[in-house]
């Protein structure tokens, strides 16, 4: 089975930009929850965008399930949570129609959702525990529950990757813990692969098995534990 | 009249239902960008002796990938294209309007809409176009509403977003054509965004902002164009009057929700 995800010697900058990320590499087994740390600015969230194949490397190689990540013919199998500020939580969208958004690629393009789609949709929903709420406009949800229906959406396309970018961003510490609690279970229940982006990490901290620091480069790779002081303030890290 | 309230009810459904998207995208203004493009495309058609309405559609068409085209391929700012194709087209149209020398009461009737002027040919060219423009709409409706959701996470999973922006954009193109007749080419980017933020107002779903939008586009031309013909008003700013008293509307049924 190839690697999940896979760098060798990734170099990358925007346009005519300084160095963002240099001599990067990187192995994920499919399976892993991985967390990526790091100060704003040092390329954690560009690390995430060459991997999902949104960027291209300078230098170097991506890939993904063993096939270069922007042509990649496994894309229907990437769950993708962007930054809360691109997400329409503002639309006038139900969660139902929102998570149904998430099974496009399976379903295909054109015309109505066909009923076994639309039982996988019930099922990403019910997964999140948003099923009472499948009706209501997302807009008039919390932006704990906001964030769930987007992992519900994610989940509707089955993926074997999900990458979550700042997912706790503007969630109170309660909605925090729920959802840590759900990307444990998910993790545990779907074995699916975890990139968990965060400049802080609150209570997925514990479920985590695997920190990387991204500051210009990977600058740390390994279990939480071996890095205790670092690890509590990840955004001032200085290894 | 009659030929004007049928094709009125198209273009009532029809815009809403394109600005539908516009609206949820941010980029309600590119309805009034195309729209001074089509007004180049109505003037190169009186400069070139051939249909105003061909002319204005080929134009609009052009105008409406091109704002795509800079805002993607460029990297522009989406205002930015939006006021590059907006300047140029309304520049280009008022240096060929007066080489052709058609500053007219036809040349009104493109600008303002108006009831007299709708033949039977406009009546099908609305119909066969409005219903493919429908159709569309129909047919794509889940990839173009999962891209108004999360436009980044549709390119993830391979939606192939450019192409469906592009045909929002020619969607936009086509109807602007359509409609210039009956709204005017200075009023109907407003057919297409109006109704759609006064459903806004009261709907509970996608779904729903859509159907209402269309509801309320709808009775707001033939509203519109019948007070229009009977109290002798510019068709128009009739119709757009009577699409921004239903936001009005909504929203006071919002308030007392």
């Amino acid at each position: 089975m190839p690697l999940a995800v896979e760098l060798r010697g990734v170099g990358f900058a925007y346009e005519s930009g300084p160095p963002v990320l240099d001599g990067v590499d990187l192995a994920i087994e499919p399976g892993e929850l991985v967390a990526f740390a790091g100060p704003n600015g040092g390329g954690k969230t560009t690390l995430v965008r060459l991997v999902l194949g949104l960027e291209r490397p300078a230098r170097g190689r991506v890939l993904l399930f063993g096939e270069p990540a922007h042509r990649s013919s496994r894309r229907a199998e990437l769950g993708y949570l962007a930054q809360r500020s691109q997400l329409g939580a503002d639309a006038p969208a139900t969660v139902r129609e929102v998570v149904a958004a998430g099974r496009l690629v399976r379903s295909g393009l054109l015309g109505p959702l066909r009923a076994r789609h639309r039982q996988a949709v019930e099922k990403a929903i019910a997964r999140v525990g948003l099923a009472d709420v499948a009706d209501r406009p997302i807009a008039r949800l919390s932006g704990g529950q906001q964030q769930r229906a987007f992992i519900a959406k994610a989940l509707a396309a089955e993926p074997s990757l999900l990458v979550l970018d700042e997912p706790t961003t503007g969630v109170d510490v309660e909605a925090q813990e729920a959802l840590a609690q759900l990307l444990d279970r998910l993790h545990r229940e779907l074995q699916v692969t975890i990139l968990y982006v965060s400049h802080e990490f609150g209570a997925v901290e514990r479920f985590v098995e695997r920190l990387v620091l991204v500051r210009g480069g990977i600058v740390f790779d390994g279990a939480p534990g071996d890095l205790p002081g670092v690890w509590h303030d990840p955004s001032h890290v200085h290894v | 009249m009659r030929l004007a309230l049928a094709s009125g009810a198209i273009v009532g459904v029809l815009a809403p239902a394109v600005g539908f998207f516009l609206v949820q995208r941010r980029m309600s203004l590119i309805g009034d960008g195309i729209g001074h493009v089509a007004f180049a495309g109505v003037a190169a058609g009186y400069l070139l002796g051939i249909s105003p309405v061909a002319t204005a559609l080929a134009a609009s068409l052009a105008g409406a990938v091109a704002i795509e085209w800079l805002r993607a391929r460029r990297r522009t700012a989406g205002d930015q294209a939006l006021a590059l194709v907006f300047y140029t087209g309304i520049a280009a149209g008022v240096v060929l309007i007066s080489a052709a020398g058609a500053l007219d009461v036809n040349l009104f009737a493109f600008l303002f809409g108006s009831i007299l002027t709708v033949t039977r040919s406009d009546l099908i060219l609305v119909a066969v176009l409005g219903g493919i423009g429908l159709a569309t709409i129909a047919l794509l409706y889940r990839a173009l509403a999962a891209v108004v959701l999360d436009e980044e996470g549709a390119r993830v999973a391979g939606v192939p977003i450019g192409p469906l922006n592009i045909v929002v954009a020619a969607l936009a193109a086509l109807t602007i054509s359509l409609s210039m007749r009956i709204v005017g080419i200075l009023l109907i980017a407003a057919l297409m965004v109006l109704p759609v933020i006064a459903a806004t107002r009261v709907a509970w779903s996608m779904r729903s902002t859509l159907l209402l939008g269309m509801a309320i586009g709808l009775v707001s031309v033939l509203g519109g164009l019948t007070i229009a013909y009977y109290a002798d008003l510019p068709p128009g700013g009739t119709v757009v009057l009577l699409a921004a008293a239903s936001f009005l509307g909504t929203s006071a049924l919002q308030a007392v929700r």
